[in-house]
């Protein structure tokens, strides 16, 4: 099912000079990009370059002072973070966001239960929705079988990573936007997270826009790589281009 | 656990069938109020246990219920009929108050429930030529169904135990369905619970309207078993009642209300023998489970249980430290 070459041509988010005002701090000032269907694409930049602010704007927990996001094409103006959701949009956090004491396969029925059906079928249907067996190869799928019906809260600080993301996949969604997965995460836990992740862009042709600091997770993963600084971009291309790129070593490389 | 709950609650039924049996008229009455308290708490502790939403109206819509359910019976229409449209009229306030309501949230909420259940109180005592005002209502049968009377006490015990264990199945089912599921995440972690398709409002505004719904029913029990209704049966202190009694029990556990319910009825008759110091003693127990277990009563027994057993988490945790 590899989408990836089919699609490579349509955009899927397209960010449309978006700038964000906050008193008279400008966090970004007029940053527009494409990501294309299929894409890994990272978002790196020192701190306060405004990573975190793009990603608020573009999943609508942030107006933008300018300029506006497209989703397939449909603007995501005011749209409120849980249509975004329906309309095809995962996302992960930077904090842990699992639901503590429900079972790691209630968290990940959670995440899909919404996509299907009505209100009312929900209250009269299964309790499962229908979604036991999806929901068991998403967390077959991130290796978290053995903690099945473990309060999510238990599991280890990386093992919730998985869990957000087995949530953030189960939906199906077109896009999922990442920020920060590497956080806090152990090298072994790393690893495997982004085998995962690369697995599941190859197999499913899931777009991923990645936030991350840990530049080594972002090189050895994304396919293209675009660089803020002070609310910018200043420097966009593959992770080679980005390593070898003198502007992004002096403002963030380092030398 | 999981395994024994089916017998447990075959036995928790087995006792709820012979609890009244060779008891005096006080003591089946006791066990009556206990029953419909115990849907009203079911009710707000989905609103408050499981939606994570402070209300301050459950009286209120016992009193709706109520004084539906009187005015209709007073009129020759079968407490059925009362009854469902009690449910129905609760559910349908509880939504036209929950809508502008839900706009704010826990102890703004809580104001704005508490100013709902105030002018609930003040409207039932001021319509006087509806309502009966401070006089009340006076003189409603209690149902007969299919040529059974529910006029001995007995008989009424064991109607409510009917509708307390419809409600209650009622309420099981919306907590097993992906409802149940929808309410526990918004109480966990809205903002994830959101950004997973979940629409907030729309949720939080259906459990405050089926909690009040359970309001209604209790309200529409609560005219049969009294035989006479009064505004001050439905005034804030009884939503605080309420409120105690599913922070008693252990808010957010199926069976919280319940046991919720017994303590704050039942423990005031019981300290009846202290005289002018059971409020005292009540209230000084009250504060100790609270800052001692602030999941209440059932907060406490898993606090003890987990002390005698633990869990076994820890070992997994270890397991899979050893793969790393």
């Amino acid at each position: 099912m590899n989408m990836r070459a089919d699609n490579t041509n349509a955009p899927i988010l397209s960010v449309h000079n978006i700038s964000k005002q906050f008193g008279g701090i400008r966090a970004v000032n007029g940053v527009s990009f494409d990501v294309r269907k299929g894409e890994i694409l990272g978002l790196i930049g020192p701190n306060g370059s405004g990573k975190s602010t793009l990603f608020n704007c573009i999943l609508g927990q942030l107006k933008p002072t300018e300029g506006h996001c497209e989703i397939n094409g449909r603007s995501t103006d005011g749209v409120r973070p849980a249509d975004l959701s329906l309309m095809g949009v995962g996302r992960t956090f930077q904090q842990l966001s699992v639901f503590p004491k429900m079972s790691v396969l209630d968290n990940v029925i959670l995440a899909g239960q919404e996509h299907q059906g009505s209100m009312l079928s929900r209250l009269l249907g299964k309790p499962d929705a229908g979604l036991t067996g999806k929901a068991e190869q998403l967390i077959e799928f991130f290796r978290l079988t053995p903690y099945r019906d473990t309060p999510a809260g238990s599991l280890s600080y990386g093992q919730q990573k998985l869990v957000d993301a087995a949530m953030a996949f189960m939906a199906g969604p077109g896009i999922v936007l990442l920020d920060e997965p590497a956080g806090g995460v152990n090298l072994t836990m790393l690893g495997h997270l982004k085998e995962r992740l690369v697995t599941y862009n190859r197999e499913h042709g899931t777009t991923f826009v990645v936030i991350e600091h840990n530049m080594e997770f972002v090189m050895s993963l994304c396919t293209r790589i675009i660089v803020l600084a002070q609310g910018e971009i200043i420097a966009e291309g593959t992770p080679d281009e980005i390593r070898s790129n003198q502007m992004v070593i002096d403002a963030y490389l380092g030398g | 656990m999981t395994r024994y709950q089916p017998i447990l609650i075959a036995l928790g039924i087995a006792a709820l069938l012979v609890a009244p049996i060779g008891q005096g008229n006080y003591i089946i009455y006791t066990l009556c109020s206990w029953l419909l308290f115990s849907i009203a708490a079911m009710g707000l502790n989905l609103t408050l246990g499981y939606a994570g939403q402070v209300s301050l109206a459950q009286a209120g819509f016992m009193g709706i219920g109520a004084y539906i359910t009187a005015l209709m019976t007073l009129n020759g229409i079968h407490w059925s009929v009362a009854a469902l449209i009690s449910i129905l009229s609760s559910f349908a306030v509880g939504l036209l108050l929950g809508y502008p309501a839900l706009r704010v949230q826990h102890h703004f909420l809580a104001f704005v429930t508490l100013a709902f259940n105030t002018l609930l109180f003040l409207v039932l005592r001021n319509e006087e030529e509806i309502t009966g005002g401070s006089f009340g209502l006076v003189g409603m049968e209690r149902p007969t169904f299919f040529g059974i009377s529910t006029d001995s006490n007995l008989a009424f015990y064991y109607f409510s135990l009917v509708c307390f264990l419809l409600a209650a199945a009622a309420m099981w089912w919306i907590l097993r369905s992906p409802w149940g599921r929808a309410f526990k995440a918004l109480r966990e972690n809205p903002i994830r619970a959101e950004s997973l398709g979940l629409k907030i409002r729309r949720q939080t505004l259906l459990a405050f309207a089926i909690g009040s719904a359970f309001g209604g029913l209790a309200g529409a029990l609560q005219t049969p078993l009294v035989q006479f209704i009064e505004p001050s049966s439905f005034a804030l202190i009884h939503s605080l009642k309420l409120l105690l009694m599913v922070v008693v029990g252990g808010s957010g556990f199926f069976f919280g209300p319940m046991l919720g319910a017994a303590v704050v009825i039942l423990l005031p008759e019981m300290l009846r023998f202290t005289e002018g110091y059971y409020l005292i003693i009540y209230s000084a127990l009250v504060i100790v489970l609270m800052v001692y277990s602030p999941n209440g009563l059932i907060g406490l027994g898993q606090k003890l249980a987990e002390k005698i057993k633990p869990r076994q988490e820890a070992r997994r945790d270890l397991k899979q430290g050893v793969q790393l």
